[in-house]
């Protein structure tokens, strides 16, 4: 063995934490690479002798993989096709958000029954995503154990009534899209196929069996309700919004603490910019940082979430303005419910108005701009494209939710510093985890997240892999 | 092998997809673990061990200091598989590598572009010696269940050699260019039971070049259907653009 791997191997021995130098002086924690995320990202603390945080940070180390440069020269059609690969779990929103930013370059506008399936895609995911965050990612954490497979043995039932929820949460996506990753029926103008009468019927009877499965979820979360960190810091919250629905495929840009600004103006809300001491890349609107994402949603659309879905959060304790981020989860969980009541309104809605065998509307290429907005499980995903006159990528952006919430997460833990200071490393790493975590974090998806280290001995900008 | 083998699963640059699937195995996922033992999967779980004998590897290898992390996975584990098309054919990573370095490195990072190693995207088996692929952008979650079946009765899965039209015929498709679409079907390794094409789509050619397909006689048919070379390198190179000849 040699002694890179016996050192590799020492590291992984002593779960997650290396302490530093010793007990008398300064030390460093650090999670590499911090598990139960998508893609990969570190923390790093810096405690004194006492055990008093000095620092905290959160490090991107995601390879990067040039998306907005491999899109460029490609025809139209091929797109959302590409972009739905930033992302295994999110490739429903990608592809909904790339078609959209085409149709918006072309002018073309869609039916009734494609808004109404897209609608659909957008429900079935959120609950794909939410239930993978909520039972697989962080309910881990509050039972005290490493993963959920352990709870195949202590907690039966709750585990395997959630698989079935998430089960039916990936028919449901099969059903609308023709796959639950990367799917096949989705493109610029309509549908590839689309669902049987008789589908949609059978549907609405696993959606209402999932309805049943997510009281018992709801239940299960109201009884852990002391296990989440008591910590609040208002912030800034954007989310699409809308007056007639809880948006989440079309809607102006809203903000807690700004004006509403059509999805064209994108770009004067996300304002990217750089750390002085460092190369990240953050995002800020009004203030320091905001937030995006299921509780950015809720603080500004509460109001228009379905009557199950507001029973659910009454239960929870969930009241709006919420500004403790780690109950981003405990808002996912609510969403859902207004997903699943959602989805059965539209589908009777389009079962009423006699489901149409439509083919795409004819796309007709012409050069221009064009920008699509939605929000993904994790909050707003904007893409925006220009399109040459033979229907050909010029230039793309994407901004990701993720980038967007990276500079709050650093804000959160740099409030955080006081709570933690006292406690131990284990206890520490748990709670800055859990942070990170309630986020529900997609590094792949984060196109062009550019990792700090401030540490003027190393390069800016490093890439750990461990 | 040992009666319970130890698994792990590993990543490089990709979306984490094909480890989705595994995830979305629901209910068999835990009829598959009384058979194995997971002892790394960084995307589900936290206490991680380096001991082990079957390591699952998604994502393509795009910068040098991949290397040396894929040789000690091959180091450590008796079976490598690569898991989904970055892993086995380089996947839709490989579309940058037909773009100057130094043109892609700016349209993403701007000026910070000199801070960012990276070189031409390229599948597992070009650095380390692979032992079974699973194809597939995402992988099929019914072969995935299989190749681990045959994994645990000590054999390797070969998926089929035929191209994805054989499946295609079989599912009662229409053919794509008789409606004037253009498909790689024609020259596709199979194992996928065309599920794209019976989606309403065409095949895109997400499981790398089969084995036994004539590209001579594939690119007959979409002379004889009007296609011109250009249309053909926009499909070919999403998927088939490792070896960077198309």
């Amino acid at each position: 063995m040699t002694r890179e791997k016996a050192k590799e191997q020492k590291k992984e021995q002593s779960p997650q934490t290396s302490p530093g130098t010793g007990t008398a002086g300064p030390k460093t924690l650090k999670v590499k690479h911090l598990t139960r995320v998508e893609g990969h990202g570190n923390i790093i603390v810096e405690l004194d002798a006492e055990n008093r945080v000095r620092d905290c940070k959160w490090h991107v180390v995601e390879a990067p993989r040039f998306f907005e440069a491999m899109v460029q020269g490609r025809p139209y059609q091929d797109i959302h096709h590409i972009v739905s690969r930033i992302c295994g779990i999110c490739s429903i929103g990608h592809q909904l958000c790339s078609i959209q930013a085409t149709e918006d370059a072309f002018g073309l506008n869609v039916s009734e029954q494609t808004l109404d399936l897209r609608k659909l895609a957008l429900h079935a995911e959120n609950l794909q995503s939410h239930l993978l965050h909520i039972g697989y990612l962080v309910l881990p954490d509050l039972m005290g154990v490493d993963s959920v497979l352990p709870l195949a043995e202590t907690h039966k039932e709750e585990l395997v009534n959630l698989i079935g929820c998430r089960r039916i949460s990936n028919e449901f996506s099969n059903l609308i899209c023709g796959r639950t990753t990367h799917p096949q029926r989705l493109i610029p103008g309509g549908m590839e196929l689309i669902p049987t009468s008789r589908e949609l019927t059978d549907l609405q009877d696993k959606l209402r069996e999932s309805l049943g499965r997510m009281d018992k979820i709801v239940e299960l979360f109201v009884a852990l309700g002391d296990k989440w960190p008591d910590f609040n810091r208002p912030t800034e919250y954007v989310a699409l919004v809308s007056p007639s629905e809880y948006a989440l495929y079309s809607g102006e840009i809203g903000s807690s603490k700004d004006i509403n600004r059509p999805a064209q103006l994108y770009q004067q809300i996300t304002n990217e910019y750089c750390v002085p001491q460092s190369t990240a890349k953050w995002a800020k609107n009004t203030g320091d940082s905001y937030l995006v994402g299921a509780l950015a949603r809720f603080n500004l659309n509460h109001k228009l979430l379905s009557p199950g879905a507001r029973k659910a959060a009454a239960r929870l304790g969930l009241k709006a303005p919420v500004h403790n981020p780690y109950f981003n989860t405990v808002a996912q969980l609510v969403e859902c419910v207004h997903s699943a009541e959602d989805s059965l309104e539209i589908i009777s809605r389009i079962l009423d108005r006699g489901l149409k065998d439509e083919k795409p509307a004819r796309i007709k290429v012409r050069a221009g701009k064009g920008v699509g907005a939605i929000e993904v499980p994790r909050g707003i995903l904007i893409h925006s494209y220009e399109y040459s006159d033979e229907g050909r990528i010029i230039s793309a952006d994407c901004v990701i939710p993720t980038n967007q919430n990276h500079g709050n997460i650093q804000m959160d833990m740099d409030a955080m510093r006081p709570m933690l200071s006292g406690l131990e490393p284990e206890a520490i790493e748990l709670k800055l985890s859990m942070l990170v975590r309630g986020y529900d974090p997609c590094i792949s998806c984060s196109t062009h997240l550019i990792d700090v280290t401030g540490a003027p001995k190393e390069n800016l900008v490093r890439f750990v892999r461990v | 092998m040992t009666a319970k083998p130890k698994i792990a699963f590993f990543d490089f640059a990709g979306c984490e997809g094909d480890q989705l699937q595994v995830a979305n195995l629901e209910e068999r996922l835990l009829d598959l673990v009384s058979h194995i033992d997971i002892v790394r999967f960084r995307e589900i779980k936290t206490n991680k061990q380096d001991n082990y004998d079957i390591a699952f590897v998604e994502g393509s290898i795009t910068r040098p200091e991949d290397e040396p992390r894929i040789r000690e996975i091959r180091e450590n584990a008796k079976i490598v598989v690569a898991l989904g098309a970055c892993a086995t054919i380089g996947g839709i990573n490989c579309l940058k590598n037909f773009i100057n370095e130094s043109e892609y490195k700016a349209t993403v990072y701007g000026d910070h572009a000199r801070w960012y190693s990276t070189y031409a995207a390229r599948p597992l088996s070009a650095v380390i010696k692979v032992d079974m692929d699973i194809h597939g952008c995402p992988i099929d979650k019914n072969e995935f269940a299989r190749a681990v079946k045959e994994l645990l009765l000590g054999k390797i899965y070969t998926p089929p050699g035929y191209p994805v039209c054989v499946e295609c015929k079989m599912a009662g498709n229409i053919c794509r260019y008789e409606q004037g679409r253009l498909c790689l079907g024609i020259v596709t390794r199979a194992g996928c039971g065309a599920c794209c094409v019976n989606e309403g789509s065409v095949c895109w050619g997400c499981r790398g070049i089969a084995p036994d397909a004539n590209m001579d006689a594939a690119g007959q048919v979409m002379d004889e259907h009007g296609f011109t070379w250009l249309d053909a390198q926009d499909h070919l190179r999403l998927y088939f653009g490792c070896n960077n000849r198309l």
